[in-house]
């Protein structure tokens, strides 16, 4: 069992992933998971201050696109897949948090 | 309770709040977070047009939408209109790559986005207000826009909505953030910081900043502090400005409310508020759902953006004189200061030009900056001939007219383009001649012993008074063809004389 | 009816010289998917109409004098989280169900535009997350060659239906080998190429650093023909190299004399099955027969590897996975609130193992962990990129197994998270450094199924890595010969 990750940890990602556990599947995830993390504490042990990270294989730079219009996506055609539609525009249910 | 606080400018500059019942003396402190949409034909990773006011849902790609499987492609546009925004914030251009800001929001079709965070593309300049303040820019990134939720049922406001309705035409408009540092203290500097960004912005072609339709969106950051102590107090964010007027009375009124709290012992909250208009007052937001963390990492879809040297010299090649620049000019050759109020409005007005070209016909600066900043209208001011204004202010000052008559002679002057020197003509104005002047004031004195003999013995503060009695009987007498200081400089030699 | 080849190269030649018609081609498949796909389950949607059309219409231009492309009239299948316009594409999720993307993925313009006939969408490991298509919400795929055991995984679709004569082709997206591991438990070539060779637009991300879209066939030289076909810049991939697509075909029979090839000293050993160590080094030796001198290299930074790439591919996926909202398109949970409704949404459309992987990626980048975590890895990664380069300053190719092991039971590695993510060992290296790497079919293991060898190859070098697939395919003993 890992140190480090807890059933609370995962409470709490879940919360931020928006995902409901319920408490068997908290336990078990929990378990998973910290398999995982424990796997991982070679990585997290390692010293590597003098390294630089790498957070894409690709060495380019500066890919940039012409400002002109391009045909975009059929409006009915985008509509027609959401499961609620109302005045040509998304419908979801009320909204209550705040925008960040 | 309600404190009674007076409003007291100390120094000049700083706006500060005194509490009468403790005596303490507060100070304001105030940063602005400005978004702006920039003015670019399509948007910021896709070829869908950047368009204020179309059908909903109409300007969408897969990218936008943040269909699977789409991928961002950045709008070159994009990048030098940033650019531009942040060299004439006297930023520097740096390096920069895209992040992922991680949250849920329908209206944000990826929930998350994309935006720059640990390395924003312009950092580090600064903006000169009109009254001479330095207020610093921590950083002008680039971001996107996300669409809009139309509150539907109940209220029609996000509280108490029933349901919402999102339109996803605004999302992936390419916006920059302007982080301003807290160095305004005042809530009048705080809409002049705005007028000048704004002005920038359009001097600069970066966007048209138009805060009705929401192209330019102000978030204040403000704190209050006791004079003298230098640590920041905690700040709140006030959300929901619309307009200028909204921004001064918001943060006044945070700032009112803070001070009343801290003097109650109360500490403040971090928190964000809302603008209420109608109430005139700021609430608290709705509390989150569930605790923040955005979980930024870099964006794997976008590549870093490294911006040549060259790029940026070419930008700062093709940078237009900026309003703080324009003051400076315009005040160095009108030899007054760049504050002035003359000055400010002629840049403001866009007047600027004309006022140094008739400067440099030989116009006196002073009185030309008092044409440009009272009697001229910012339309028809351009069929105006610069050196038509230098004579106008040449005759006021030979005395040929007053003040009263040029004001008349310029109005004419715009509308017929025809010379000072002519329109006076034709009007009639010829200048009385002192001797003239001289003998209408005697009679006049004669006619009011009375006053004539309080004005002589007045204080001083009486004697202005009574002098206004004197000089607005010459007008009226004149029907204003006396120039009022020739006046005054009578009255005043009769005042002196022996009785 | 004539007899079909098996071939891509060989039915293109016969469609193109109008010696067969692209629809009998299609026929034979379709028969093919009518007698196995029930016990196989390699496609979650079989596009026989759609198909039928496409091959029409390729016989009407074969007859007006025209040339369909290099695949003219052959069949191939796609990966279901590829995006074909109008057809659905459900990446095996419930999430996804029913969901028609308005917009074709740039390799699917590709294809048709090259003249092959997509024949279905194949199944997946959910969102490409698993090693043994288990994880499909359609029920798993089963290997062709023994339906008792897994057929790999993600593209676990795309290999079966090679394997099993559906389809000469097909495409699959690989992350950290899933198109490797899969063609090597299913005994066909599988092909990673270099990242940013094969553009992404259009394939649903599972980790967007990583991801890359690949072909499967029975022969090396089909894969270098699809390769050509899809490689080469688009300019909706910001991660797009902007080259030309090499000259793959062109190479193939040049040999191996000369080339230096390393054993990875790492991918030999501790955790890899005998019977396919056995098989590594007997295709080594046929290496050296043909003139490569074979060596041995010691790559440390591997054994992070795995780490590395369990940290950042979920990162990367609990990002990519937040738009499944209910919002726009797919699955909706109805609830009062979209907080609500979100949540429900996700819950109920995602399966087990893609929870597992968001939340252990949303733990990877939370506040407090991202430094020992996430942040560490993308260091992992650089020290992996610096490895490498030092492996193939003395190397030209380096050598190593698929997988640890042969095709495994159902259900075998299910309850073990961590055990199933071993299964990567071999193939996460090049995933993380961007390389090309390739698993060629080199006999079978002392179970009787595929064992599968992999080449790695620096990035862009798909040439020279293509040359020695050909030796290899060449030498590799029958899959019907018994281990010894
Ligand atoms: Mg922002
Ligand atoms: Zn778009």
């Amino acid at each position: 069992m890992s140190a480090q990750l807890t059933r609370d940890d995962v409470a709490k990602v879940a919360l931020l992933a928006r995902l409901e556990l319920t408490d068997d599947e908290l336990d078990t995830y929990t378990g998973q998971l910290a398999a995982v993390i424990d796997h991982a504490a070679d990585v997290a042990a390692l010293d590597l201050a003098d390294i630089p990270p790498t957070a894409h294989p690709l060495p380019l730079v500066n890919v940039l696109r012409d400002d002109v219009i391009r045909p975009g996506a059929d409006r009915d055609e985008v509509l027609s897949q959401a499961p609620s539609v109302e005045d040509r525009r998304f419908r979801v249910p009320a909204i209550l948090g705040e925008e960040p | 309770m309600t404190l009674n606080l007076t409003h007291e400018p100390i120094e000049g500059e700083h706006f500060t709040i005194t509490s009468e019942s403790t005596g303490d003396v507060w100070e304001i402190v105030v940063g602005l977070e400005v978004h702006c949409e920039l003015a670019t034909v399509t948007k910021l990773f896709c070829g869908c047009p950047n368009m204020f006011g179309d059908e909903p849902n109409t300007n969408v790609c897969p990218v936008c939408l943040g269909l699977p499987g789409s991928l961002p492609v950045l709008n070159h546009q994009v990048v030098e209109l940033a650019m531009r925004l942040g060299r004439a914030l006297h930023c520097s251009v740096e390096p920069s790559v895209f992040a992922r800001k991680n949250y849920f929001y329908p209206d944000m079709p990826k929930d998350y986005q994309v935006s720059q965070f640990d390395r924003p593309i312009n950092v580090d300049g600064w903006l000169d207000l009109p009254d001479g303040t330095r207020v610093g820019i921590e950083r002008a990134h680039i971001e996107e826009d996300t669409g809009k939720n139309t509150h539907a049922g109940g209220s029609g406001r996000i509280h108490g909505a029933d349901y919402s309705l999102v339109d996803y035409n605004r999302a992936g408009v390419p916006l920059v953030e302007i982080v301003g540092r807290p160095h305004i203290r005042h809530p009048e500097q705080a809409k002049m910081y705005i007028d000048e960004l704004r002005a920038i912005l359009l001097a600069t072609g970066a966007s048209d900043a138009k805060m009705e339709e929401g192209s330019l969106r102000v978030d204040a950051n403000v704190s209050v502090r006791r004079v003298g102590d230098p640590e920041l107090g905690k700040r709140c964010e006030i959300k929901n400005l619309n307009s200028l007027r909204s921004l001064g009375r918001a943060i006044d009124y945070e700032a009112r409310r803070q001070v009343d709290l801290l003097e109650e012992g109360i500490a403040i909250r971090q928190e964000t508020r809302h603008w209420d208009e109608g109430a005139g007052r700021t609430r608290p937001g709705r509390s989150k759902e569930e605790a923040e963390d955005y979980r930024y990492f870099q964006e794997p879809d976008l590549v870093p953006l490294e911006p040549s040297a060259e790029w940026v010299a070419a930008i700062d090649a093709a940078l237009p004189v900026l309003p703080a620049q324009r003051r400076t000019i315009l005040a160095e050759a009108a030899g007054v200061g760049a504050t002035e109020s003359g000055v400010v409005m002629a840049v403001q007005r866009g007047l600027d030009g004309l006022a140094l070209a008739a400067i440099d016909q030989g116009g006196e600066g002073r009185r030309v900056l008092t044409h440009v900043e009272h009697n001229l209208a910012v339309d028809g001011a351009e069929t105006l001939d610069p050196k038509h204004l230098a004579d106008l202010v040449g005759l006021e000052l030979a005395g040929q007219l007053t003040a009263t008559q040029a004001k008349t002679v310029l109005a004419e002057m715009v509308s017929s383009g025809s010379s000072p020197a002519a329109i006076a003509t034709e009007l009639g104005f010829e200048a009385m001649d002192s001797s003239e002047l001289e003998a209408m004031i005697d009679a006049i004195i004669a006619e009011s012993p009375d006053e004539w003999s309080s004005f002589r013995d007045a204080d001083e503060k009486r004697q202005a008074k009574l002098q206004g009695f004197f000089v607005g009987k010459v007008m009226k007498v004149s029907k204003g063809q006396a120039d009022g200081k020739a006046v005054t400089a009578i009255l005043e030699s009769r005042r002196n004389a022996p009785a | 009816m004539a007899s079909i080849p098996t071939t891509a190269i060989e039915i293109a030649a016969a469609v193109r010289s109008g010696e067969l018609s692209a629809r009998e081609v299609l026929e034979s498949h379709l028969d093919a998917i009518a007698a196995r796909e029930p016990e196989i389950n390699a496609f979650n949607l079989v596009l026989a109409d759609e198909a039928r059309a496409a091959a029409t219409t390729i016989d009407e231009r074969v007859a007006a004098g025209e040339d369909p492309g290099v695949l003219a009239g052959v069949p191939l299948a796609l990966k279901d989280n590829l995006c074909t316009h109008g057809i659905p594409t459900t990446c095996s999720s419930r999430i996804l169900e029913g969901w028609r993307p308005p917009y074709d993925a740039t390799v699917v313009q590709r294809v048709a535009a090259a003249g092959a006939i997509a024949i279905g969408k194949t199944n997946l490991d959910e969102f490409a997350m698993g090693s043994s298509t288990e994880n499909s919400a359609f029920g798993p795929t089963r290997n062709p060659r023994d339906i008792s055991r897994v057929p790999g995984g993600s593209s676990g679709g795309s290999a079966a239906a090679v394997a099993a004569g559906f389809a000469p082709i097909s495409l699959g997206s690989d992350t950290g080998g899933s198109i490797r591991q899969p063609a090597a438990l299913c005994g066909v070539v599988g092909v990673k190429p270099t990242y940013g060779m094969v553009s992404r637009y259009g394939l649903v991300a599972f980790a967007s650093s990583l991801d890359q879209i690949g072909p499967f066939s029975t022969t090396v030289a089909d894969s270098a023909l699809l390769l050509e076909a899809i490689a080469g810049h688009d300019p909706r991939d910001s991660t797009s190299i902007d080259s030309a697509a090499p000259s793959l075909l062109d190479v193939l029979d040049q040999g191996v004399a000369g080339l230096r090839i390393g054993l990875v000293t790492e991918l030999m050993g501790e955790g890899i099955a005998p019977d396919v160590a056995a098989r590594v080094r007997q295709a080594a030796e046929a290496l050296a027969a043909a003139g490569a001198e074979i060596g041995e290299v010691s790559i440390p930074a591997l054994s992070y590897g795995l780490s590395a790439y369990y940290l950042i591919a979920p990162a990367e996926a609990s990002s990519n996975l937040a738009r499944y909202d209910g919002v726009r398109y797919g699955m909706r949970v109805d609830a009062a609130t979209t907080a609500e409704m979100n949540a429900k949404t996700r819950t109920a459309g995602f399966g087990e193992e893609v929870k597992r992987r968001i939340m252990l990626g949303t733990y990877a980048l939370s506040a407090g962990y991202y430094d020992a975590y996430y942040g560490k890895a993308l260091k992992v990664r650089t020290l992996i990129v610096r490895d490498f380069e030092t492996a193939y300053k003395d190397f030209d190719l380096l050598l190593t197994p698929t997988s640890p092991t042969t095709a495994f039971r159902f259900g075998e590695k299910t309850s073990d998270p961590l055990s199933m993510y071993l299964n990567d060992i071999c193939t996460i290296p090049t995933n993380l450094a961007g390389h090309p790497a390739m698993s060629v079919p080199f006999g079978a293991g002392s179970d009787g199924m595929p064992v599968g060898v992999q080449l790695m190859a620096p990035a862009l070098c798909e040439p020279t890595m293509f040359r020695a697939a050909a030796v290899l395919e060449h030498a590799a003993p029958p899959l019907e010969e018994a281990f010894q």
